[in-house]
């Protein structure tokens, strides 16, 4: 319109220019309106991230496999002992061949169904101890970060629990309940929450006095709306993190419960028993599949769990959403 | 300064006593036949009572805390009767802690030096090759339980450098491997906060000032970024030191080093409630002392830091 060359003044005025506006009051509320959502944009930025996407996947069709692998053709039973046709002795040993993928342990019991039904203990362990942590951690720690008057006597229980010794919980455990699936992950859970709820109390601390809360406060905003809209949105990316963080921390301790003899017993297949089975036979070379086959799909687990849950942090960090 | 010692120092003793209360009591109740061993089966009821009898384990449980109490304060650890049994604690100690010492201050001193250096060098090279291979190591360090690289680098490391696979003290080859497995995870966890707190550190304003008034990008990453940047973790440092005298399980049982490591899981799977004891009441107050130097050192490393007065905002 501008380049027009106009001769007259009256030419160039265009009637519609100058008809009056309507009133709209759908229109009026648009510029206050975001489609901003948490999740949506958390997600969207998770997938930004290829390896962990990539990551993401391998967890699910892991995880899945290890739900479904029972049920499909041909899959041998974790605890039976297979018989040598030709010897009538305990198939020992069997090196990995088209029958036994991954060989047969010192017992003659099939070590790909072994590792599955292990990988499935273990993810159940890790699972249930870490919702346990996320549930008893944010409950106690916000009481401790959000109830000043409860701070020193929380603290004080903290300090004497924290330098008790995990094992004698643990031996006392087994001596009440004996060793079994429920009692290592009763025995998890009663340690557990200790350092989710000191971690939760540290960041309600930080963020409980901030200047935005102060203003929220001032302004009239309902407790209620400023822990789910202020502070939650806060935590819910650390505290995905401490979940994600839980299940390979979880998974690794049973290994470590179980090298020092107070994890499962040895007829409940699970990683750390089966590692431990491969490390009693590593002195030979040619029985090293049973370690290193347990060794990878665990570290695969441990590894993915890993990358995901600090790829899913950072998504769900608001101050990283676009 | 030393008010807030006294003051802090007081409220650990009292934790300290609750905490050795508890596990005291907690050792009571323990099943008693933890107490004979294999010998357990052999003995009829008369011999058992008796030999708990001499214990003193069939005293009232208030005299039993009593005379513990009173050993305690008068220094005297007390004798193991099952580890070793009629064997003085400190002399089972002394002959442990110098190799826990040994290998555990080895691998402090190596994750020092080595994460910090790779925090710092990830971070100035930060999402690039070296940032991406540092980072590459964390997570695997991180994710995979200990157990399975230090047993892979016991199996493949020693026959690849052709050491012996078990420590022998007068073979001075095979302390280096288990002094650098052990090492391995404090260098992660050094280079993953190094690398945090510098990359924070970096985006602060006073290091954009330090650059705009013409300072060299070395001299800034020395004097200012290094030193606000080793701040929180100069807190855990005493900690990590004094904990190095319990030892590594997995390398001590691994190696089969005679340290610490499996001491306090042994004895008390053996019920030895005198070392029991004694090596809860080392460990926490190890715990306590550290937090405190910990503190400390965290003031004397940042002067704005006041130990006195609380926070503004709380």
């Amino acid at each position: 319109m501008g380049n027009k060359k106009i001769n007259k003044v009256t030419d160039g005025i265009t009637e519609n220019l100058f008809e009056f506006a309507e009133f709209d009051d759908a229109e009026a509320q648009r510029a206050g309106y975001s489609n901003y959502s948490y999740w949506r944009s958390t997600w969207q930025v998770f997938i930004k991230n290829r390896v962990a996407f990539a990551l993401l996947i391998l967890i699910i069709v892991l995880v899945s496999f290890t739900i479904i692998q029972p049920y499909l053709p041909n899959q041998k039973h974790p605890t039976k002992i297979y018989i040598d046709e030709t010897t009538n002795m305990q198939l020992r040993n069997h090196p990995p061949d088209k029958e036994f993928w991954f060989g047969t342990n010192s017992i003659g019991q099939d070590l790909w169904s072994r590792i599955w039904s292990g990988t499935r203990t273990s993810l159940f362990i890790g699972v249930v101890v870490g919702l346990w942590e996320a549930f008893a951690g944010i409950i106690i720690g916000a009481l401790w970060g959000y109830v000043r008057s409860l701070d020193r006597i929380i603290t004080e229980i903290y300090n004497v629990l924290d330098n008790i010794p995990v094992t004698i919980v643990l031996i006392l455990m087994t001596y009440i309940m004996r060793p079994s699936l429920t009692t290592i992950i009763v025995a998890m859970c009663i340690t557990g929450w200790l350092g989710m709820a000191r971690f939760v109390r540290n960041l309600i601390v930080i963020i409980r006095d901030r200047e935005y809360n102060l203003a929220s406060k001032c302004l009239g905003t309902p407790t209620r709306r400023i822990i789910t809209k202020n502070l939650l949105p806060y935590l819910v990316s650390v505290i995905m993190l401490r979940i994600a963080l839980a299940i390979p921390a979880a998974i690794g301790y049973e290994v470590f419960l179980t090298y020092i003899g107070l994890g499962l017993p040895v007829s409940i297949p699970s990683l750390g028993n089966l590692i431990n089975e491969g490390r009693a036979l590593m002195m030979v070379p040619s029985l090293r599949y049973q370690l290193i086959f347990p060794a990878i799909v665990l570290s695969m687990i441990t590894i993915s769990f890993y990358v995901m849950g600090n790829a899913f942090a950072d998504a769900a960090d608001p101050r990283n959403h676009v | 300064m030393l008010k807030y010692s006294l003051k802090r120092l007081g409220q650990s003793l009292i934790t300290l006593f609750i905490i050795v209360t508890v596990v005291f009591l907690l050792m009571r109740l323990m099943p008693e036949e933890g107490y004979f061993g294999q010998a357990y089966e052999k003995l009829d009821e008369a011999q058992r009572e008796a030999i708990l009898a001499g214990m003193g384990l069939r005293d009232p449980i208030h005299i039993q805390l009593l005379n513990f109490y009173k050993s305690i304060l008068s220094g005297d650890l007390g004798v193991s009767n099952i580890y070793r049994p009629k064997v003085p604690i400190a002399e089972i100690l002394k002959s442990k802690i110098p190799y826990s010492l040994y290998f555990g201050l080895t691998a402090v001193a190596i994750s020092l030096v080595f994460g910090v250096s790779l925090g710092i060098l990830m971070a100035r090279s930060k999402s690039k090759f070296w940032d991406k291979l540092g980072t590459c190591y964390i997570v695997f360090i991180n994710a995979v339980p200990a157990a399975v690289y230090y047993l892979f680098i016991q199996l493949y490391l020693t026959g690849i450098f052709n050491v012996p696979m078990l420590f022998k003290a007068d073979d001075p080859r095979t302390w280096i491997l288990p002094a650098i497995s052990m090492s391995l995870g404090g260098t992660a966890s050094y280079a993953m906060w190094m690398r945090r707190y510098m990359v924070d550190e970096l985006n602060k304003d006073y290091v954009k000032l330090a650059r705009a008034k013409g300072l060299r990008n070395k001299a800034i990453m020395v004097k200012h970024v290094f030193r606000n940047a080793f701040v929180p973790m100069a807190q855990y440092l005493p900690s990590t030191i004094l904990y190095t005298i319990a030892g590594s399980i997995y390398i001590e049982s691994l190696y089969s080093i005679p340290g610490m490591g499996g001491l306090l899981v042994d004895v008390i799977q053996r019920q030895d409630n005198t070392v029991v004891q004694a090596l809860v009441l080392i460990y926490s107050s190890i715990g306590i002392v550290g937090l405190f130097l910990g503190d400390i050192l965290m003031a004397l490393f940042d002067p704005r830091i006041n130990l006195n007065k609380k926070g503004g905002a709380r």
